[in-house]
């Protein structure tokens, strides 16, 4: 093994272990922490990284051993890295629907509407 | 050093669908259930990248953004669903 090629492996394993490491450490704040609100803070953020960290291992793996360029990845991030923050918004507004509590806590907006998912403008 | 890389990550994505899976059995309300079952497809996705990785082939990039789209839109339809009812008005 020549010491271009172990310097490639080299790059592509650290890419995969980092997205393993991010993956776990969002399911495990999902599974720990107390509140949905709090919750919502591990899938969106660390797991995004981590798929992002293991789609930029692939694309780099077959660029270098294969040498054929796909773009496929690229799709892949660019549909997650846009989704991520809008299901995210989703799921906070449907909380705050649901929650009572929730809702009696919400600080003012400071402008003639309310909350947008209280007061909808239709 | 690939295989023990792709050996590792498959087990703490192994571990962090668990996770998933015990969020989903306990979440105190649905919010809760539809986060985790977003978590588990962006897992199922690492898990289908890294079986890419291993048997060197392009061939599941497809499933992988099939699985991307399909757990979008089960997310937003079931979060449309909570907030007003209904999917399509």
């Amino acid at each position: 093994m020549s010491a271009t090629e172990f310097l490639t492996d080299l790059i592509v394993a650290a890419f995969i272990v980092t997205g393993g490491f991010f993956l776990f450490v969002g399911s495990f704040g999902l599974a720990k922490l107390p509140d949905t609100f709090r919750r919502l803070h591990g899938p969106t953020k660390a797991t995004t990284l981590g798929i992002g960290s293991l789609l930029i291992a692939s694309m780099l793996y077959f660029m270098f051993e294969r040498g054929s360029v796909s773009i496929h990845e690229l799709l892949i991030t660019l549909f997650l890295f846009l989704t991520a923050p809008i299901s995210a918004n989703m799921i906070a507004k449907a909380r705050i629907l649901r929650d009572r509590a929730t809702r009696r806590e919400l600080p003012p907006t400071g402008r003639p509407r309310g909350w947008a998912t209280l007061d909808s403008a239709d | 050093m690939i295989v023990i890389a792709c050996t590792f990550t498959l087990t703490a994505i192994g571990i962090a669908i668990l996770l998933n899976l015990y969020r989903l059995l306990t979440g105190p309300d649905v919010p809760d259930r539809v986060l985790a079952l977003d978590t588990m497809v962006i897992n199922a996705i690492g898990l289908i990248v890294l079986a890419g990785i291993l048997f060197g082939t392009t061939l599941y990039f497809e499933a992988a953004l099939l699985f991307a789209m399909v757990g979008f839109l089960t997310t937003v339809a079931f979060c449309k669903y909570l907030l007003r009812g209904n999917v399509i008005e």
